[in-house]
């Protein structure tokens, strides 16, 4: 049995899966203030009478270091950085207090000033004199050498228990956002550990020994245990969760839109050939880029409950919510007022909902039905543009081969996916409006919470070798080792695939993903000097083949 | 989070898949540290810097510029095609108005191309500048254009093509021609009778420094630029006039590249050479891509960058300070000398041997051309090489009058196809070439 768990800001949903069937869901109220409570008693509902040793693994996807981020209940942060030439840094100065080095290391890794100890010690005195707990120490180009962030780090540790190393998050390049990507995992660190602490608690008091594992980005997990090494890893989990459901509940193999409409937004994502694709560098958090990897989605402010009004001689839905629909006692007409005025779906006070239709239809000279009918037509319109939007976009991302200009590639979907509550209602308006087929799967108002059940341990590393200056580098896993001159490609494939393995055992991965590892990425460049080969820049990326752990069977 | 003063278009297409050859200057490792110092620096998530992503340039795209002997299949590869539709992606961006400027970072480069292209020289096959021109001509109606080329090496393919066109202004400052390859680009290379004037050079000595560069733009080329007033400012963004260079003797700095294209401001910048990939290429790409977009550059500098290498001696500051005078006397006087020139004349013969270094080929040509007050003047050209080839390509311009018109084509149709291997045509009224 697979237990999984979606906590939104409105419902948290628990699901139990056997046999690769949804067995049993519940659907509680988020609670605002308690989010540990809102799990705990999803849990217990869900689990209520079932042998908790039937239970091979629990994952969550939580808001906490979300809203941690959000609501500003962060710790204040030291940052030290080392911005070398390029950028005025000044606007990464994003931590309680910012101390610049002038040392620095360069594209090839190379030191080009060295790091001097005075300005180490005149930054810890100032974050001693300021009460700054947690650092995040980042250098420019550190993926190329972390030499200079691990000194550092060495000298601050006895002082500063809380370290976040830019090299260690991820090992691709992008300063400014490695820098963000440092803060953000130190400023959410108390409270997501305090949070973890506590569930690990729950869980030994209530006798589930399972696994527990926390949903990422990307659509995959990793264990409770590490994730408090990298709580950023677990923000964002909640579209990446609908995503992986969809998937889950209505597979494929080919180009499709996923739709998740719920309240206040439709979440808008892309399959190529049956995979979610992913953004090209790394999600966004309160505004601000990181290498945190995500799922490609785009929030649209149109929702059931989105506030609903004549502008203009003319119908304006969203981007607002002012509450729930008028047939559930909110204050303005909504979609969802819409959709009951027309009997497509069955809850609230169908007369209430008339009256919001009436409200609207005065103001055009339309009757009531027909109002409700060109409400549903504008939002299914107003989804077509953001999609056709956005996948122009996509196709117009940029390459950097001659194979790649010619090849051309492009994502061509062959129909959409929609999830979330009012999407069974909507689909022949969707329909209608993309020109392509919409599947609404069975249970699509639960898709987060399978999504997030059957969701599996992600990884991926970066592998860099220079032959010149014969040295192999691997960021995420801190491994730095010599290689000899005669290190190729070939070489690099069998050495990037063993030490995916490794990672994947750091991040929890299930023994069988061990053997379902590849290459993403490969380029390998000739180093000329003068008029003579001097070496050879090689550059992998590894990673556990994303997935499920199954389909939904009917 | 950071916000772009300007918006700007950036084409990046570092060809990672092609070279000349192995070992050749221009291979596929020549913008990987480029790229890697881009990525790193985070570029293209501040807001208001735009990636686009490239396209193939099509044979009447080249064709509009070039006569490619025998046609344009044999004489370029894909990666010539997407450089010259990478760049005519980034000039459309501005002139749509969808960014305010653009950078084509594209390769291989291409200001040595002539309009007749037998092969490649100096690394270049067909002109990229020209071709994205005249594609944005071709779609958007006639613009007044200044063409600055700062690349190290004389841009000799440009001024080829141009040496016609009274309505692109070609300057050039580049390291003098006695000392550098491809050997040209003097004081007296003015223009055709037609255009006398509206070619530019600035032949600067070797070991010209940070203020001569800076010089040279103040005193000669604003100037120019301020009484040319031209719609659009292109500049090809040769990089090896850098300190670090290995084929050439300047000492130009990543700083000196962004402050020079701050003043210059250009609306469109290709990038051409630039061979130092490690010490130089990161550092001025990046100074370029701030400038452009309107961000402070004041950061960006070479790790090894110091005073000394970037100074020059008091003879040299000299030196410019006089060739700048005369090129600016020369460009305001430049309507009597056209005048003394064509007094008399019908029309003017020139010959010249073209050299093709990277194939081993030799050109020779007779070049012809109509003294005409109404238009750009009817040229032809009778162009031979040491491998075999004899052609005729016939030029009738973009603002051919009737008379240059019908003569071309009668001098097409009219000339024996015994004598020449091919025969050309390109009609810029109607936008083809035609083979006999």
């Amino acid at each position: 049995m697979l237990v999984g768990l979606d906590m939104g800001g409105t419902h948290t949903d628990a699901v139990v899966i056997r046999d690769a069937k949804v067995w049993r869901y519940t659907k509680v109220l988020t609670s605002p203030h308690n989010f540990l409570e809102s799990i705990q008693s999803a849990l217990k509902e869900v689990l209520a009478g079932i042998p908790l040793d039937n239970i091979r693994r629990v994952n969550l996807s939580t808001t906490v270091s979300t809203n941690a981020i959000v609501e500003g209940k962060t710790a204040p942060v030291g940052l030290v950085l080392e911005p070398g030439p390029g950028l005025n840094p000044a606007f990464l100065a994003c931590g309680r207090h910012n101390y610049f080095l002038s040392s620095a290391i360069d594209h090839r890794g190379r030191e080009t000033a060295p790091l001097k100890e005075e300005e180490l010690r005149e930054a810890a005195s100032a974050f001693r004199q300021r009460k700054i707990g947690h650092l995040a120490i980042v250098g420019k180009f550190s993926p190329r050498n972390p030499a200079h962030e691990l000194a550092a780090a060495e000298y601050f540790k006895k002082d500063f228990p809380h370290l976040t190393l830019g090299h260690r998050l991820s090992g691709r390049l992008n300063f400014p956002r490695r820098v963000f990507s440092a803060y953000f995992n130190a400023a959410v660190a108390d409270t997501y550990r305090s949070f973890a602490q506590a569930m690990m608690s729950f869980c030994s008091g209530n006798k589930i020994t399972a696994p527990i594992y926390i949903l990422k980005a990307d659509g995959g997990t990793l264990s409770l245990e590490t994730s408090r090494e990298m709580p950023i890893e677990t923000i964002l989990s909640g579209p990446a969760a609908s995503i992986m459901g969809a998937l889950a509940l209505a597979p494929t193999n080919d180009d499709a839109i996923i739709l998740d409409i719920g309240g206040t937004t439709t979440d808008i994502a892309f399959l190529a050939g049956g995979a979610p694709l992913l953004e090209p560098q790394g999600a966004f958090i309160a505004g601000r880029p990181t290498l945190v990897r995500a799922l490609l989605t785009r929030s649209l402010g149109l929702g059931g409950d989105s506030y609903t009004r004549v502008e203009g001689g003319g119908l304006r839905l969203g981007p607002q919510r002012h509450g729930p629909a008028m047939a559930l006692g909110g204050p303005q007409p909504t979609p969802t007022d819409a959709l009951l005025t027309l009997e497509r779906i069955n809850i609230g006070d169908p007369e209430a909902a008339r009256r919001a239709m009436k409200l609207l239809g005065l103001q055009l000279g339309l009757g009531v039905e027909d109002v409700a009918e060109q409400i549903l037509r504008q939002f299914a319109c107003q989804i077509a543009v953001a999609v056709e939007s956005f996948l122009k976009e996509i196709n117009s991302r940029p390459v950097y081969t001659v194979r790649e200009v010619l090849e051309d590639k492009k994502i061509n979907p062959t129909h959409a996916i929609a999830i979330g509550a009012p999407a069974n209602a909507l689909a022949p308006y969707l329909e209608e409006t993309l020109k392509l087929p919409v599947k609404v799967p069975e249970l699509a108002e639960i898709a987060n919470a399978v999504g997030a059940a059957l969701s599996r341990v992600t990884a991926e590393i970066s592998l860099q070798a220079d032959t010149e200056q014969k040295v192999l580098l691997v960021p995420e896993l801190g491994l730095k080792e010599t290689i000899p001159a005669s290190f190729n490609l070939a070489t690099a494939r069998g050495r990037a695939l063993n030490l995916i393995r490794e990672r994947a055992r750091q991040m929890g991965a299930y023994p069988e993903q061990l053997e379902e590892v590849e290459i993403t990425e490969e380029q390998s460049f000739n180093m000329v000097r003068g008029f003579w080969t001097s070496g050879r820049n090689i550059r992998l990326k590894a990673q556990i083949k994303p997935g499920l752990e199954t389909i939904i069977r009917r | 989070m950071l916000k772009a003063q300007n918006r700007l278009g950036l084409v990046f297409f570092p060809a990672f898949d092609w070279a000349i050859s192995p070992t050749h200057p221009e291979r596929e490792e020549r913008l990987l540290y480029t790229q890697d110092q881009v990525i790193e620096e985070g570029l293209l998530d501040i807001e208001g810097i735009i990636e686009y992503r490239p396209r193939l340039a099509t044979t009447r795209d080249v064709e509009r510029v070039h006569v490619c002997v025998p046609d344009v299949k044999s004489r370029t590869t894909e990666s010539h095609l997407i450089a010259a539709g990478g760049a005519m992606v980034a000039a459309e961006a501005v002139i749509k108005g969808e960014v305010d400027r653009a950078f084509a970072l594209v390769r291989p480069p291409g200001h040595h191309a002539f309009r007749i292209v037998h092969g490649a020289r100096g690394f270049c096959n067909i002109n990229i500048e020209a071709i994205m021109l005249e594609y944005i001509r071709q779609q958007y109606g006639p613009k007044r254009v200044a063409i600055v080329d700062t690349d190290c090496h004389h841009g000799d393919g440009t001024q080829d093509i141009y040496w016609h066109d009274k309505d692109t202004l070609y300057i050039s400052i580049h390291q003098d021609g006695r000392t550098l390859y491809p050997g040209s680009g003097f004081l007296h290379e003015f223009g055709g009778p037609n255009a006398l004037g509206y070619n530019l050079n600035l032949p600067l000595p070797p070991g010209t420094g940070e203020d001569g560069f800076l010089y040279a733009l103040d005193n000669f080329i604003l100037p120019v630029l301020e009484e040319f007033k031209p719609d659009l400012i292109i500049n090809s963004a040769g990089q090896d006039n850098h300190y670090t260079d290995p084929i050439t003797n300047m000492r130009f700095s990543a700083p000196g590249y962004a402050k020079l294209n701050d003043r210059l401001k250009p609306d469109i910048a290709v990038l051409e050479g630039g061979y130092s990939i490690e010490g130089a290429l990161p550092y001025t790409n990046v100074g370029i891509i701030l400038a452009m977009a309107g961000l402070d550059y004041s950061y960006v500098r070479e790790p090894d960058y110091a005073p000394a290498k970037v100074s020059q001696p008091a003879e040299i500051t000299q030196y410019i300070a006089d060739l700048c005078r005369q090129a600016l006397n020369a460009w305001r006087n430049r309507e009597e000398i056209a005048a003394k020139l064509r007094s008399g004349q019908e029309k003017v013969q020139r010959h010249r041997r073209i050299y093709y270094d990277t194939e081993g080929l030799l050109e020779t040509q007779t070049e012809t051309t109509l003294i005409c007050d109404a238009c750009a003047g009817l040229s032809w050209i009778d162009s031979c090489t040491d491998q075999g080839e004899h052609i005729l390509a016939v030029f009738i311009p973009r603002s051919s009058c009737s008379r240059c018109y019908e003569e071309g084509y009668k001098i097409f149709e009219q000339t024996p196809k015994q004598n020449f291997t091919h025969l050309y045509l390109q009609d810029r009224l109607k936008d083809i070439l035609l083979y006999r």
